[in-house]
Order: structure tokens, then sequence, then C-alpha cells
């Protein structure tokens, strides 16, 4: 066993990968010498040379293109979009050309590539890198949307991405990067997409909690459990296709679940949960399905914005006990 | 610099050539011709965007790949579709949506692939399909293979921005790709002149430093041997090329489409240039074929549309459930 950090597993799983199938490639901006705007990419380079880890210019549109096409021809494509904010620049080939291959060709174009990209909400850094934007790529079929929480989360999932044959969005946390866990290095430890962890075990209400609001969700439960209340937290882990049966199973079981994101009400993830909580579970309600997400407002750069805007363990634990009030 | 290929360098095209770059553009006259008449009739679903009077170029460019070589097409795509060797009845049945077609009827008349033919699909999307021809090229650079893609688009895509950064990083990675330019003269419904200030689209392959070329588009010969060029150019290593390729979409954006926005002078000028019968009297004079031999070949080759086209009027429609499948590949 050897400790990690959240970046460090991620360079990891593509070395392993890229190690594993020759058609394994990386290009982005700043991907190769540099070694990742956020050093996601480090050691790729030298190690597999300037064809497989290539800068690219700063074309965010033609770089998702050519991991289209390379995915149409027989290679498994990673390319790194530096920050989520930038998808407007390149939605064109993720949403009506990535997505649609596979489906339009009636199945004749698999479509392994992955799209690895960051968010850096909370890290105090203004309106165009902070977005969370999960639901734009959620809301279209043939995508795969991928948001990990811990470094072996990291890991496993985006070995996972690589070998899927469908496109991928994964979404990191440059708020987790320096997150540390113990990971086996020896082990070959892929995460199924599309399966949910529990990370919190427990009783009274079910907390489900994407990128930032995992840990905050887990503090709060923390700080619950002197009162003797016992959340269950739960970490989709992959927004799309999204894991409703553990979820469901969970309201079930407490009767009341909360639903918390850094991304906006209107339109988004927590709504979605929620309406399938409705249909699923229904009659196990005791209350409402709750939201808690920032306000609809843009991501404003001074200090203090974020901490208002942003619910935080005290918000968290201050809506179970109304839920259980 | 952009330079010009006025004449057709050819004197040494083969006959049998001839009379494959012959048959190539009367089977998509036939083809655009009976797809119109069918639509006039209300029995074809959609749009058809007809590539009428363009047929020299996809036929000239597609006379310069292997099967191997990829292209990338667009919405006005059934001319590449024939000339890269996409089979004509699984092609004419995907146009009608059809259970039969070769996508089973999920693309219709925008979108059809054949990767066993290098075909990767046309687009619903002006100018997206640049972006992704870049892939391809990358890829078979990955491979060390000695495979080619042709980017086909036309002037309306070139305004795009995919175009511009398509362009920027296969000049920079000297990407073995192709960028054709079809100049139809008009963007949709706008004319070229009012959206662009500059003659010719090829002279902007000098801002990337790479060969721009001015093609007549009407001249097949001369299509092919500028198409020649650029695929030695890439297979070789020295990246992208951009072709020009002038000529003029006979008919609308789309089939029903009045042109009010260009004159009947205009289009008349250009029926003088129609590159069929060009092509045809140099075919004749050269001795390709006959008087007789050439009356046949185009009896056959009609006939051929005619049995595409009952066949797909004849075929079954999707199974509707079948909508469900294939969003994601296993």
């Amino acid at each position: 066993m050897t400790i990690r950090t959240y970046c460090w597993a991620i360079v990891d799983a593509m070395r392993e990968e890229m190690e594993r199938d020759k058609n394994v490639f990386l290009i982005g901006e700043d991907v190769a010498a540099a070694g990742g705007a956020f050093g996601a990419s480090r050691g790729l380079h030298k190690a597999f040379g300037a064809l497989r880890v290539r800068d690219t210019p700063i074309s965010e549109e033609v770089i998702v293109g050519l991991a289209v096409g390379a995915a149409m021809t027989g290679k498994r494509p990673v390319v790194e979009i530096m920050f989520m904010d930038f998808f407007g620049l390149c939605l064109d080939q993720i949403a009506n050309q990535a997505a649609k291959m596979h489906y339009l060709y009636n199945g004749a174009f698999p479509m392994p590539m992955v799209i690895r990209t960051s968010v850096a909400v909370e890290m105090g850094i203004g309106p165009h890198h902070s977005q969370m934007l999960e639901s734009w790529v959620g809301h279209v079929p043939g995508l795969k949307v991928v948001m990990p929480t811990t470094p072996r989360d990291a890991k496993g999932l985006l070995k996972a991405a690589i070998r899927d044959n469908n496109p991928v969005i994964f979404i990191e946390h440059l708020a987790l990067h320096r997150m540390k866990e113990e990971i086996d290095e020896d082990e070959d430890r892929v995460i199924p997409l599309g399966k949910a962890d529990i990370k919190r075990v427990g009783r009274d209400v079910t907390v489900v909690a994407t990128g930032l609001m995992v840990q905050k969700s887990l503090d709060a439960g923390a700080e619950l459990a002197k009162e003797g209340i016992e959340i269950e937290v739960i970490d989709p882990r992959t927004i799309s296709p999204l894991d409703m049966d553990t979820i469901a199973a969970s309201v079930r079981k407490t009767n009341r679940a909360l639903v918390v994101t850094s991304a906006h009400k209107p339109f988004g993830f927590g709504s979605e949960v929620a309406a399938e909580i409705m249909d699923r579970a229904f009659y196990d309600l005791d209350v409402p399905v709750r939201r808690l997400t920032p306000p609809f407002t843009p991501q404003p750069f001074g200090k203090g914005f974020e901490q208002f805007l942003h619910p935080d363990a005290t918000r968290i634990a201050a809506n179970v006990r109304e839920m259980l009030a | 610099m952009a330079s010009s290929t006025n004449i057709s360098p050819d004197a040494e095209i083969p006959l049998a050539l001839m009379r494959d770059l012959y048959t190539g553009m009367y089977r998509i006259r036939q083809c655009e011709d009976q797809l119109n008449t069918v639509f006039s009739k209300n029995l074809f679903p959609g749009y058809i965007h007809s590539y009428l009077g363009q047929e020299a170029c996809a036929v000239g460019v597609c006379a310069a790949l292997r099967q191997d070589d990829c292209i990338v097409s667009t919405h006005r795509g059934r001319g590449h579709y024939l000339a890269k060797g996409m089979a004509l009845k699984a092609m004419m049945a995907e146009m009608f949506g059809k259970a039969t077609g070769i996508g089973g009827g999920r693309g219709g008349e925008m979108h059809a692939a054949d990767p066993a033919n290098g075909i990767l699909g046309g687009n619903g999307i002006v100018g997206g399909g640049i972006p992704y021809a870049a892939g391809a090229a990358y890829s078979a650079v990955l491979d060390g293979v000695d495979r080619v893609t042709v980017a086909f688009f036309g002037d309306g895509a070139s305004n795009q921005g995919a175009f511009h950064e398509t362009m920027n990083i296969a000049a920079a990675w000297k990407l073995p790709l192709l960028f054709v330019c079809e100049n139809n003269l008009y963007a949709e419904m706008t004319p070229f002149k009012d959206t662009v200030n500059e003659a010719d689209i090829a002279r902007r392959a000098v801002g990337y430093g790479i060969p721009g070329v001015l093609v007549d588009g009407n001249d097949v010969l001369a299509v092919l041997a500028a198409a020649r060029t650029a695929v030695a150019r890439a297979r070789a290593g020295d990246g992208p090329t951009l072709l020009e390729l002038k000529t003029y979409r006979t008919g609308g954006h789309f089939q029903g489409d009045p042109c009010k926005y260009r004159t009947r002078e205009e289009e008349a000028l250009w029926q003088s240039r129609d590159p069929l019968p060009q092509f045809r009297a140099v075919a004749l004079q050269r001795g390709a074929f006959d008087a007789a031999e050439l009356a046949a070949l185009e009896a056959t080759l009609a006939a051929e549309i005619t049995e595409a086209i009952d066949f797909s009027l004849a075929s079954p429609d999707p199974e509707p459930a079948s909508a469900l499948d294939h969003v994601y590949a296993l």
C-alpha cells in the first residue's frame, strides 16, 4: 500500500492504461512537457513519447474533434479540457458528434474516448473557472459522466472510463487534488461506471452528495452522530448513468432524502435525483425530498462569496435536523 | 500562395479511368435527378440537399483515394458516399429512412457512414465534421500508416471556427489531411461574396503555412490532378493541403428552394459550365467510349438508380422500438 493523492491517482490510472493498451493516448493544452496545467500528466510525456502525449493549441473544438475521429478509427483517446467552463467552446463535438456517433450509424462506431476536465469550485478563481456543468452533459444521451471524490475512486473510475466504449466526461475537482488515500499500487482496481458508493452508513436521512459535498456531508454526519442522528451518505460517483437502485434502496430504509450539490438547483442534478426518488420511493417518504444547492447566481470572485453561496457542513446538518423535526 | 490549375493535365489519364470518372459522375447525376422527381411526387421524407452540379468534386477527389483512406462528409453528402464506394441500395434506403438503409434508417438524408469504405459520416452541423477528420488523420500518424483523410465541406463551413482551429493544428502537426472546400457560391441562402471579404478561400491556407490550391471544380480531371498532388503530399508526411473547388449548386440549398437570392442569368451561365457535358465531350473525343457505349452505360446507370429508389420505396420502415437500441456501445 502507498499513499497517493487524488492528482497522482489520475496520473497513475493513465500511465497504467497507456502501458496496458498502445491505443490509449493523451492530448490537451499543456499536457506534455509541462505535465498538465494541474500536474495530472506528470511523467507521461517522458514515458510514452511525443506522439502519445501531445500539447495542442488552445483550440477546444478541435481537441475534442481529434478524440472523436481517433475513436472512430480504432484509438482510445484521452483528451484534457482544462476547465469544464470551456465546454462552451467544444459542445458541438461533444453533444452532436461524439455522443450520437454510435447511435446514428446503427452501432458502426464504438466511441471509446475520455474527456478529462476540471472544476475549481470553491477555489476562489471566479466565474469562468468554477462552474458545475454536469447537467449540460448529463442531459445528452450517449454520454457518460463521472465525478470522483477520492483518490481510489479517481483511479478506479478513470481506468474504467478509458476501457469504456462510449464517450466519458470525467470531471476532476481541483479542490480535491491534494486529498490523500492509501492505494494498493499492484492492484488493477477498476471501479465500474454507474455504481454509487455508500460513503457512510446510517438509518435516519439519506444524503446524496456529489463532488465537494461528499466530504462536507461526512463532516455533517460526524457532527450529527454526537446528537444520535445517523445519516447515510451516498456518493453516486457516476452522474450518468445514475445508480438510482442504490439511492432508492437507501431512501426506502431512511424514509428521508436530501440532495446536496455545488451545482444550481434549476434543471440540475438534485432535481433529477429528487424526481427519480418520487418515481421509485414516494410512498416511503416521511417528508418531501430536499435539495441544498448554491443560489442561482454566477460565481463571483471576491473573498467570502463562495463561503456565502455554497452549502457547508453546518447547513447540511441544519437541513437534516429540520427534516427529522 | 494560391495557385491555379485551369488546364487539365490529363494526357496520361488511362481510358479505363476516364470511363470510371464519367460513370461516377453520371451515377450521382442520375441519383440526384431521380430523387428530385421522387420529391416532387411527395414520396420523399424530409429534405433533399441536392449534389447536382458538384459531381466532379466528389468523383475527382475520391478517384485519388484508396479504399482505406477516410472521408468526412456534410449535409450534402450523397456525391461523396457514392464516389467513395458506399453500396447504392443501402445508401439510397438510408436517404429514405428505411430499415434496409446502411444505418437502419436512423441517419436519414444527412447522415450515412460506411467504415469498410472509410466513410466516417455526414453531418447536420455545418463544419461539424472538420474537427474529427483531424482525429482520423492523427490516428494514422499514431499507427504509422500512410492512410489519408479528406474533410469535405462548403464555403459556408469555411467561416466556422471549427475550420480555422482544424487548419491550424493540421498544419502544425503536419496531419495527413485534405481540406476540400466545394465553393458553390452560396452558404445556404446567403451569397458567399456578401459574407467574405476575399474572393478565394484557398488564400486562407497562406495564413496557416500550407498550400492552398484553386481548382475548377467543374473539371473532373483538374480536380483529380489537384487531389493526387495533395494526397501524395499527405502520404509523404508533408502535411495538409487546402483545395478550393470552384463550383455551383445547380439547385437551391434544399429541393423546393425558390432561389430568390440569385439570378436566372447566373444560373444559365453555370449551366453552360455543367461538369457532365464538358467531360462527356472530352471522354468521347479521347475514345473512352463511343456514342453507343455511352448510351448503354447511361441507360444502365439510370436503371440502377431507379432500381435503388424502387427498393427504398418498397422497403419497410424501421421497427419503432429499435429507436432504443445503440444509445450506448457495450
